[in-house]
């Protein structure tokens, strides 16, 4: 079958300053064919919405090539469309005048403007709610309003960027088996939808193929052929071991970048974990583990309802930290773990500092600054300048207010945020 | 219930740097310049033979009628001027560097002192003829309220969510669609709001530029302010009252038939995410008795089409032919880049050149520290002020912010009392001094505050609405009482909406000070002592370069009150919130 979109060894690099450089995605390389729903899944940070909007012709690759029909794609093109994960609907524009939005640009004249419209609010089920304004609907209709504009131009290649992700739990399925239906009449027509996904079970059951994504920089990792008839049944076993193959495939991938090995270093892209995260995460593995036995990633995702992005983070500083072990899709607590969980408050701080500065060079290199100093003080701003050798701006400040976090809770520093110093005083 | 507040643009523009010195130097330069090449000549000019202002009260109406249409016609330019030099700020950024720094500077220009330069400059452009004085009216208003419009319509399109402007390149809208369907409905209600505030400011100008005294002649334009102004010079105690009437008319029909409506209509445009700030406001009645005709919707069907037209334009929108980038293209961008910034740093320099020629010849050092120590004058009636009016409207604004049903009647009332033009009560108090014999440098002090006070207040009340039922709660939980309440949970609650007041009522209180330093009544004027009466002495007696000296000098006063006192707080309250 022929190829809707081709990616040739997409790379794209964000440039800071004149100098320096950082690598978002590296060599990827892969196609949707005709027909089909191609599923991407991966870590937070690993690239996803950035290749998306390469796709979209957003924004442009550092190098190789995005082609559609087999012309590169440089802006946005009328055949391609884009579904958003927060709607990006115009909410001064009522439903109708959104979905007509994209052929007004178009140029089509009013009245078939209209008719088309109508016909595709018509199709997502969004019948009776034309004249409403956006804030008037629920998060699952104001979707459907997204999908309905983006499906009003007729494009040949759906983007989807984590489209149900905002949803809650029950209005995603609904939406999503919806959009399925949907589909089996656009497939005749062989057009193709291209997923970005917050959950390995949506992309199993919506995917014809699922790429994996591996992070820092996002690369394709692998691509799995999802062979499961439809309609596809979440508890069946074929499903469940597929879960587990692409869990397995997202969790070895870090031992190959080397986390296990090789020490992190100072600019190490921490990822968002939140302290009382960290230690419910602790708490309930301890529960599952009985006896030695590793606990499936999976099975917490389920139990506590986290994305795959989210759960991955978390247990990718467990790891870190050495308070955990994770590997091929399994959890397992460490001596040192397992003694956390056990401890009082003050004896988890205690545990948490000295890995803190064990194993996180950041921690290491903010607490001696902080002991070198002779007032016991640094400017955040010096810090900042520090980690942005090696990070973005957005994702300086990022790891450092995580960075703050822990050092607070593990009272290793104090931060005064009038002043933006860190210091190592405790409150009088 | 949440509420609007009174907002200043200004302050949440971002860190300011060596352009503002620029944008400073320019702006002197441009006071000075204008100043040099009138000096020179001086047109033989006798307004009083043009016009005489009549004060029976059947001209009245009219005469209002004048001075509502100069304020429409300045607001439609002013909104221009939004649109474009907005957008070109918001969009490129070589512009923007250059034009926020100068509508900072420009914006603490007192607008009164400004008026008596243009106003030589238009009578020069329109000879023998009112249009002149007409065009500086006109000006004044204008440079009264753009800024602060401009400024709101530029931080509306820097907030823009990334999202929905990638939904508008996916799916392929015009600049010019994006323009009318993306940029200004998104802006719509700051639009609105700021439009509002900026025209209240604005009847203190246009009654004050009405009348007014260059080069030892009065000259005085058909409107209410001038008026008043006759009024005074008459003596002629039911003139005045009945302009006052008259004014408080013209005031009422513009906040009940323009602004409720339009700020009632631009609730739609909110972004989602402000659905819990929205105000649940009542339907103004002229919508609800709009509603029962056909007309609104007879009205609406045509705006749809006519809007349909606009923004799809067929001229405008066409493509470029090729979106092509070679790199003769990128050179030739990086040379226009290149020559903009040579070229503005060639300006510094012919500034710098220009105006050491200009002070040193005309004014010497001994006066210009003679008009700083005037300025000190003035700081200090403003500091004071300030302080006297927060020690009276924050108890009072939280009183009425804590009951909820009084704050609903009453904030409409003080937004009515903020856009009254304060000179007009001026006769009221310049009565009393005079025939009492009070002290004109103690007595004369209030004025400057008479109009403006009201943004503390509205502010103050507004702020304690915001404050959530659960922490009022938590502090009867707590029994916190007394000055414990107030140093704890009021003060803090309310700081950042005080704070914003409050640099509004400041930057009010520097710009009335050229009309609320010098009393007149009859033939009798008293002056007290201050940068304000002094702009205004040297404009009666069309003394240009040390108007430019006044001016310049009030201006830097001001900024230096923003950079060391209201930016520190303003940044502090912003990041407690």
């Amino acid at each position: 079958m022929a190829n809707l979109i081709e990616l040739r060894n997409i790379k794209k690099i964000f440039k800071k300053d004149a100098e320096q450089e950082l690598l978002v995605l590296d060599n990827v390389s892969f196609s949707l064919k005709e027909g089909e729903i191609l599923a991407i899944v991966g870590r937070s940070g690993s690239g996803k919405s950035t290749l998306l909007r390469i796709i979209a012709g957003l924004s442009k690759p550092s190098a190789g090539q995005a082609l559609y029909q087999n012309e590169p794609i440089t802006k946005p093109v009328p055949g391609i469309s884009l579904v958003f994960q927060d709607f990006a609907l115009m909410p001064w524009l009522t439903v109708l005048q959104n979905v007509e939005l994209g052929l007004e640009a178009l140029g089509v004249p009013r009245k078939e403007r209209r008719q088309r419209a109508l016909k595709a609010i018509d199709t997502i089920g969004l019948d009776g709610f034309e004249s409403a304004f956006p804030k008037e609907l629920s998060g699952g209709m104001q979707q459907r309003v997204g999908i309905a504009r983006a499906l009003v131009v007729e494009p040949e290649v759906l983007l989807m960027d984590e489209p149900f992700s905002s949803l809650d739990v029950l209005t995603a399925d609904h939406l999503r088996s919806d959009l399925l239906d949907l589909w089996s009449d656009e497939k005749k027509k062989n057009n193709g939808i291209l997923l970005v996904s917050h959950s390995i079970e949506e992309a199993i059951l919506l995917a014809d193929r699922i790429v994996v994504f591996g992070s820092n920089p996002g690369h394709v990792q692998a691509i799995v052929k999802v062979e499961i008839p439809h309609p596809r049944d979440e508890t069946s076993p074929e499903f469940r071991k597929l879960v587990d193959r692409i869990y397995t495939l997202m969790t070895t991938e870090e031992k190959i970048i080397g986390k296990g090995k090789k020490e992190i270093d100072l600019g190490y892209r921490l990822p968002d974990a939140p302290i009382s995260q960290l230690i419910g995460l602790i708490e309930l593995i301890a529960e599952e583990q009985e006896t030695d036995q590793a606990v499936d990633l999976p099975k917490i995702a389920d139990e506590l309802m986290l994305d795959i992005d989210d759960l991955l983070s978390l247990t990718e500083v467990l790891d870190i930290l050495h308070l955990a072990k994770e590997a091929e899709g399994d959890i397992k607590l460490t001596e040192a773990g397992l003694q956390f969980e056990k401890a009082d408050i003050l004896l988890r701080k205690k545990i948490f500092a000295t890995h803190l500065l064990m194993y996180v060079p950041l921690v290491r290199h903010i607490y001696n600054i902080l002991n070198a100093s002779h007032n016991q003080r640094v400017s955040k701003k010096h810090i900042l300048t520090d980690l942005e050798e090696y990070l973005s701006k957005d994702d300086a400040q990022r790891v450092l207010r995580i960075i703050i976090e822990w050092g607070r809770y593990a009272e290793l520093f104090a931060y005064d945020d009038s002043s933006e110093e860190l210091n190592l005083e405790n409150p009088e | 219930m949440q509420m609007h507040i009174w907002q200043n643009n200004r302050m949440a523009l971002p860190k300011m740097n060596l352009w503002d010195i620029f944008a400073l130097l320019l702006t002197v330069t441009l006071f000075a310049t204008i100043a040099y090449s009138t000096k020179q000549i001086t047109a033989p000019y006798h307004p009083s033979q043009l016009l005489t202002i009549q004060l029976s009260e059947k001209y009245l109406p009219l005469y209002a009628l004048r001075t509502v249409f100069r304020m429409l016609i300045a607001l439609s330019i002013s909104l221009l001027l939004t649109f474009t030099i907005g957008t070109l700020a918001a969009k490129n950024k070589h512009a923007e560097r250059i034009i926020l720094p100068l509508i900072d500077v420009l914006q603490s220009v007192p607008v009164l002192g400004f008026l008596s330069i243009t106003i030589t400059g238009f009578m020069l452009l329109f000879p023998g003829s009112l249009l002149g004085p007409e065009c500086a009216a006109i000006f004044a208003i204008l440079v009264s309220q753009v800024w602060n419009m401009i400024l709101g319509f530029y931080q509306s399109l820097k907030t823009i969510p990334e999202d929905l402007k990638e939904a508008a390149s996916i799916f392929k809208l015009s600049s010019w669609q994006k323009f009318w369907r993306i940029d200004v409905p998104f802006a719509m209600p700051s639009l609105i709001w700021n439009m509002m505030m900026s025209m209240s400011a604005s009847w203190f100008f246009v009654v004050a530029s009405e009348a007014i005294s260059v080069n030892n002649q009065k000259i005085l334009l058909p409107g209410i302010g001038s008026y008043i102004a006759t009024a005074l010079a008459d003596k002629n105690r039911i003139a005045v009252g009945l302009s006052i009437f008259i004014m408080f008319i013209v005031i009422l029909l513009y906040d009940q038939c323009i602004f409720r409506p339009l700020i009632f209509w631009s609730e739609k445009f909110k972004h989602e995410e402000d659905e819990t700030e929205r105000t649940q406001q009542k339907m103004p009645w002229l919508i609800a008795l709009l509603n029962k005709t056909r007309l609104l919707k007879i009205l609406g069907d045509y705006f749809d089409t006519f809007t349909y037209q606009f923004v799809n334009c067929k001229w405008l929108l066409k493509k470029k032919a090729s979106q092509e980038i070679t790199k003769a293209k990128i050179i030739f961008s990086q040379m226009l880049i290149y020559f903009w910034y040579v070229s503005i740093g060639m300006i510094v320099a012919l500034c710098v050149y220009f105006l050491s020629q200009f002070i040193f010849q005309t004014v010497t050092l001994k006066e210009a520290s003679h008009v700083l120590l005037l300025g000190v004058y003035t700081s200090i009636r403003v500091i004071i002020l300030i302080f006297l009016c927060s020690l009276v409207w924050i108890p009072a604004g939280v009183w009425i912010g804590l009951r909820p049903h009084v704050a609903e009647k009453v904030q409409p009332i003080i937004q009515f009392l903020a856009a009254f033009p304060a000179n007009l009560l001026f006769p009221i108090v310049i009565y009393f001094v005079i025939t009492y014999h009070l002290n004109v440098n103690i007595w004369a002090t209030p004025l400057m505050i008479l109009g403006t006070q009201w943004y503390i207040l509205f502010n103050v009340i507004a702020g304690t609405t915001t404050i959530p039922k659960d922490l009022k709660y938590a502090t009867v939980n707590f029994h916190l009482s007394g000055w414990l309440k107030w140093r704890r949970f009021i003060l803090p609650s309310i700081f950042p909406y005080f704070i914003t007041g409050a640099i509004t009522a400041a930057g009010g209180a520097w710009n009335a000070s050229i009309v609320a330093e010098v009393l007149t009544w009859g033939k009798t004027t008293l002056m007290a002592q201050g940068l304000g009466a002094f702009i205004t002495q040297v404009t009666t007696s069309g003394n240009l370069p040390r108007v430019a000296l006044g001016i310049s000098i009030m201006c830097l006063y001001v900024l230096f009150f923003n950079y060391i006192i209201w930016q520190p707080l303003y940044n502090m309250a912003a990041k407690r919130t």
